[in-house]
């Protein structure tokens, strides 16, 4: 073969002009059809109302300093920030004495420090990190917290609020759900038929009503079913509560994680003479859980979202406290309702997109792990 | 099952029944020794309060019993409607989430995001003591076009009212609503088997027309306008939204569609580019290729994810206590409970209410799930 | 990730110990004086924030006419009003909250009626403030009497008596009303100051209260009519009469007391008094507080560190509070008030 009819193709010709760039993204995105010209037009125009507004509330006609109501109170209103900046300091600790503060900020540090590295999947010491988050920090956080102990002042539980109460909520329930809820799986999928009915029968009960109705029995209830003499605090009833419901959520999720796994897995772990126990410990459950990381994260996103019903039976988490400072009649404007919402739902948003997105993280993660 | 389960389950059995007979025990002495009553005798008694919204007649004289059913309906008008709306706006904003147009796809994502990140109850909080506050006071109400008023009061519709003989036109109505439902569904029938399409429009116009033309020989026109008025305080006549339900219906409604959208866009997303191209071979438009290939195909997907939103709606509801919407919560389980004081029996009713109302809609949409599998199945 | 499941095991084992670990045991039933003075300090059911009756301050100290009462016991059992923990309860919660001992009594603006006495395995002890059932309305409504709101709005709080008072009364009156009730108190004064109600309606005290909340109170009023009889007072327990004697006995020895002209700052001086009802009150003579199971001394110190009647109530609701609410039926029996007390002897 001779390489003079070796044959070179032509290089390929530019794509035409309105399909590449910009104008060509902007007419394939936007402009593609009559009606999706249509469509883009109103969607702009949608925009442009919605953002305006926004931008005029929140900046332009807002008020950012001023010591009560009257700086808010004028012709033009938009939010008013100031009333934000000086109940912060409620919204965050609630009714905690302001000398003691320094507890739960060290409480909040000394969990984000054991928080970041278990989240970043290539952080070292994974298990020494699972150690101070589980058993360490609960400990501490409740000594910190209560006080009582170590000369700490003690602090009743009715004095905590705002992001506190929040934070309290979600996480106990969240930490307490997980093993509760991991048991009730295994029970749901037990040969042993009155395990297994009694763990349907908790779960779909605790499914089928609301939370609330599950808040008023803790709050209500509860008390008249304990001993002459034996009760305990009202957050503690209500810390059950959640408990007890999450746990039903989680446990749906963990028998997620045991249905995906091949019954071969099972076969093997019984094979090598592993009793149920040895086997659900080493081989099943530690492969479900992994696949449920995002199931999991979702339900802490409901739990972290439902913590706001607390409010009803008379505790004060972020939105109690928020919703609480609106009688004060020193900020009492039209605009106050609206900017402390605003600053509660941005608070909470922040929380939860930020979960969603490491939930989603994870998924992609363990997704190409698989493959 | 070996011996040692047995044994195991019988402990438990024995555990579990000491501990329910314990607090069972405890639930009775602390009753009786504190004197506090006990057993359903009170849903006969006198109730005695007002309720802001009733779908059926209730006055003060009637029994904790019927303030029990009027809780619950209106518990159920928020879920149905909300329900309603919720799958309207979640199909739409799905749809849209997936749409060519990019600042379509963007917005719906956004809204997304916004909706489904805040709490609940801050959202209806929001809309209730957030929006209403700024709504004109009723002598100030905003017209909407000729006799509808919206004020901090609600949303006064004009309504109208059935005089004697308003029977035919219902007859008349239901008669023609029964036809159409027949003829369509047989018409459907021959289209599957002959493969052309059956127009029953003119039929059914026709009957429909004669239909009305005979009430109105029978009975005229014997209906009344029901147009709202200001007189004293608020409106009176005409049907009244009050602002708790509007409120509560929009927060859960707008909540419940951002999970509803990304159950359906992940649904849609579930059917393979192969059926798509496959109805672009068949020479099927966008919109046809959707509604006949796509959707139906995305159902079954779509389905289960989309009854356990359909039930936290409905639980969901009971946030309703926190804006004095009366519903079961706030009527019974709040106004009833306080006035009795018979928590143990009313939280219990209550419970049994919802987890009642949670199997209802799961056997329903079950039954409808393996209706539309069986269908895919015979095509 | 294989130790998270022993994680979780232990994880279980704490919960349950952090549980126990705060779990109170407490034994009512004719003890509840045993208990706190085990215990060290008395818990008061207090309400969730009402000027003037139980309110806390930013700082988170509380302050009312019901909170002192509360501060009077402690006094009388410890010698010092500070022996006493408060918890914020809401209308639902109350009864529960004293029934299972969460509370040792309950000062939160609660109505006496037959009902609660009767069926609910609670005691009510005296009357610390007559009350009665009234309207708050715009001012700019020209409105001057309660029999003008035929087809109004009003807003209250659920599951009080308010609500059933209110039927009552547009009925009998042949008016028509549409009622709004809240799960808080708070939210129906929001919802009211947003509009939502032409009239607001609770025990008359607390309108003078919660006007104080409203975004602009002066343009509000409260309507003459007093439609009900509310007398609000101290609840404890069932079946510990003398855990009952003492919360009201303290009530007792403000008012008598006041009566005999004794207060906070001339209590020292009248220990020299030869007044016998003086000498009885302050424990000089007679073995009252030893009859109780509490110290002789215990309304010296009642009256030393919380006051006499007038002194808690000018200073709590009284004309130089914000809320300005005049003595009328609270005044003395002998000034021609309802407050009257049992003699100490």
């Amino acid at each position: 073969m001779s390489s003079a009819t070796h044959w070179t193709p032509k290089p390929p010709r530019p794509a035409p002009v309105h399909t590449v760039g910009v104008r060509g993204w902007i007419r394939t995105n936007l402009f593609a059809t009559p009606s999706d010209t249509l469509l883009t037009l109103v969607a702009m125009a949608v925009l442009y109302l919605t953002i305006d507004t926004l931008v005029h509330w929140a900046y332009i006609d807002a008020t950012f300093s001023g010591a009560n109501r009257d700086a808010c109170l004028k012709a033009v209103q938009g939010a008013c920030w100031p009333f934000v900046d000086a109940k912060l300091g409620q919204f965050i600790y609630g009714r905690y004495p302001e000398l003691e503060r320094w507890r739960v900020d060290l409480v909040f540090a000394s969990g984000v420090i054991g928080l970041i590295p278990l989240l970043i999947p290539a952080a070292p010491f994974k298990r020494a990190n699972v150690i101070y988050l589980l058993g360490f920090f609960p400990v501490f956080a409740f000594i910190m917290l209560t006080g009582g102990r170590f000369g700490l002042e003690p602090v009743e539980t009715t004095d905590w609020g705002g992001l506190l109460v929040t934070l309290v909520v979600a996480i106990t329930g969240i930490v307490a759900s997980l093993p509760l809820g991991i048991l009730l799986a295994l029970g749901r999928r037990s040969q042993m038929p009155i395990v297994r009915s009694l763990c349907i029968g908790f779960i779909e009960i605790f499914r089928g009503v609301p939370l609330i109705t599950v808040l008023f029995m803790a709050s209500v209830m509860l008390p008249l079913f304990l001993p002459d003499g034996v009760n305990f605090d009202k957050l503690m009833r209500c810390l059950i509560g959640v408990a007890l419901f999450s746990s039903a959520y989680m446990a749906e999720v963990v028998r997620g994680g045991l249905q995906a796994i091949p019954k071969g897995q099972y076969e093997a772990a019984a094979a090598l003479g592993l009793g149920y126990w040895k086997s659900m410990r080493l081989i099943i459950l530690p492969q479900a859980l992994k696949l449920v990381i995002p199931g999991i994260v979702n339900t802490f996103i409901g739990l972290f979202k439902d913590t706001t019903l607390v409010l009803i039976v008379g505790l004060f988490d972020l939105l109690g406290i928020v919703q609480f400072h609106f009688t004060d009649a020193s900020w009492a404007t039209p605009e106050t309702h609206i900017t402390g919402y605003a600053f509660a739902a941005f608070v909470f948003w922040v929380f939860c997109f930020a979960m969603s997105r490491y939930s989603i993280f994870m998924e992609n993660r363990l997704s190409t792990e698989r493959d | 099952m070996s011996r040692r389960d047995v044994v195991l389950q019988f402990l438990m059995l024995v555990l579990l029944g000491l501990g329910l007979s314990w607090l069972v025990s405890n639930v009775t002495g602390n009753l009786e020794r504190q004197n506090i009553a006990s057993g359903f005798g009170f849903l006969n008694e006198r109730a005695g309060f007002g309720i802001s919204q009733t779908l059926i007649e209730y006055t003060e004289d009637d029994t904790y019993q019927r303030v029990l059913i009027i809780g619950l309906l209106n518990t159920l008008l928020v879920s149905v409607i909300g329900i309603v709306l919720a799958s309207v706006l979640g199909f739409v904003i799905g749809v849209a989430r997936l749409s060519s147009n990019w600042l379509i796809s963007k917005i719906a994502m956004v809204y997304i995001e916004i909706f489904r990140n805040v709490p609940l109850l801050l959202q209806i909080m929001f809309w209730y003591f957030g929006v209403l506050r700024n709504l004109p006071s009723p002598r100030r109400a905003i017209e909407i076009g000729d006799s509808a008023f919206l004020s901090n009061r609600g949303i006064v519709l004009p309504g109208f009212t059935m005089l004697e003989g308003a029977g035919w036109y219902v007859a008349a109505l239901a008669i023609s609503l029964t036809a159409w439902f027949v003829m369509r569904r047989r018409a459907h029938k021959k289209f599957l088997t002959t493969g052309t399409p059956q127009s029953y429009w003119r039929v059914l116009a026709l009957g429909a027309g004669t239909m009305f033309a005979i009430a109105y020989a029978m009975a005229g026109f014997p209906f009344a306008a029901d147009v709202p008025a200001l007189r004293g305080f608020n409106f009176r006549g005409g049907v009244n939204i009050i602002p708790e339900f509007a409120a509560l219906l929009l927060a859960l409604s707008l909540y419940t569609a951002a999970f509803i959208s990304e159950i359906v866009r992940s649904g849609i997303v579930s059917v393979g580019q192969g059926q798509r191209e496959a109805a672009a071979a068949l020479g099927l438009s966008n919109n046809t290729t959707l509604r006949l290939v796509i959707i139906p195909q995305a159902m079954r997907v779509i389905i289960p994810p989309l009854t356990s939103q359909y039930l936290n709606l409905t639980k969901n509801s009971s946030l309703a206590v926190a804006i004095a919407y009366p519903d079961i919560v706030s009527v019974f389980a709040g106004t009833t409970l306080t006035q009795i004081g018979q928590a143990v029996e009313i939280i219990f009713i209550t419970m049994m209410v919802y987890l009642s109302l949670s199997l209802l809609t799961s056997w329903a949409m079950n039954s409808y799930n393996k209706r539309i599998a069986l269908v895919g199945q015979n095509a | 990730m294989k130790k998270l499941v022993e994680m979780c095991v232990q994880r279980v084992a704490l919960v349950f110990a952090v549980c126990v670990s705060t779990l109170n045991f407490s034994f009512a039933a004719g003890e509840t004086l045993a208990v706190v003075q085990e215990r060290g300090y008395v818990k008061c059911g207090v309400s969730q924030g009402l000027p003037g009756f139980s309110n806390p301050d930013d700082r988170g100290n509380w302050n009312g006419i019901d909170v002192d009462l509360c501060r009077a016991v402690a006094a009388a059992v410890f010698g010092s009003d500070e022996n006493v923990k408060f918890t914020p309860l809401s209308a639902k919660e109350r009864f529960t909250a004293l029934q299972s001992g969460e509370v040792d009594l309950l000062a939160r603006n609660t109505t006496w009626s037959m009902h609660r006495d009767t069926a609910l395995g609670v005691d009510f002890t005296g009357v610390n403030y007559y009350d009665g059932q009234g309207f708050m309305v715009l001012a700019e409504l020209g409105i001057k009497s309660a029999l003008e709101l035929d087809g109004a709005s009003l807003c209250t709080n659920l599951g009080t008596t308010t609500e059933l008072n209110a039927a009552d009364y547009f009925r009998t009156n042949g008016m028509t009303y549409e009622i709004v009730a809240f799960e808080k108190a708070d939210e129906a004064v929001s919802a009211y100051n947003a509009g939502r109600c032409d009239a607001y309606t609770t025990d008359q005290s607390a309108l003078y209260a919660q006007r104080l909340k409203l975004t602009d109170p002066k343009a509000h009023i409260v309507l003459p009519e007093i439609i009900s009889k509310e007398p609000l007072g101290p609840v404890v327990r069932q079946g510990d009469d003398q855990w009952g004697d003492i919360v009201q006995w303290s009530h007792h020895a403000m008012v008598n007391a006041e009566e005999l002209g004794v207060s906070s700052a001339n209590i020292e001086a009248m220990k020299t008094s030869k007044n016998p009802n003086i000498r009885r009150l302050l424990g000089l003579d007679g073995t009252f507080g030893d009859n109780m199971g509490i110290p002789n001394d215990w309304s010296y110190h009642i009256i030393r560190t919380v006051g006499n009647y007038a002194e808690t109530f000018e200073r709590n609701v009284g004309k130089d509070t914000p809320l300005g609410i005049a003595r009328g039926v609270n005044a003395l029996w002998k000034d021609g008030g309802l407050q009257y007390a049992p003699p100490i002897r």
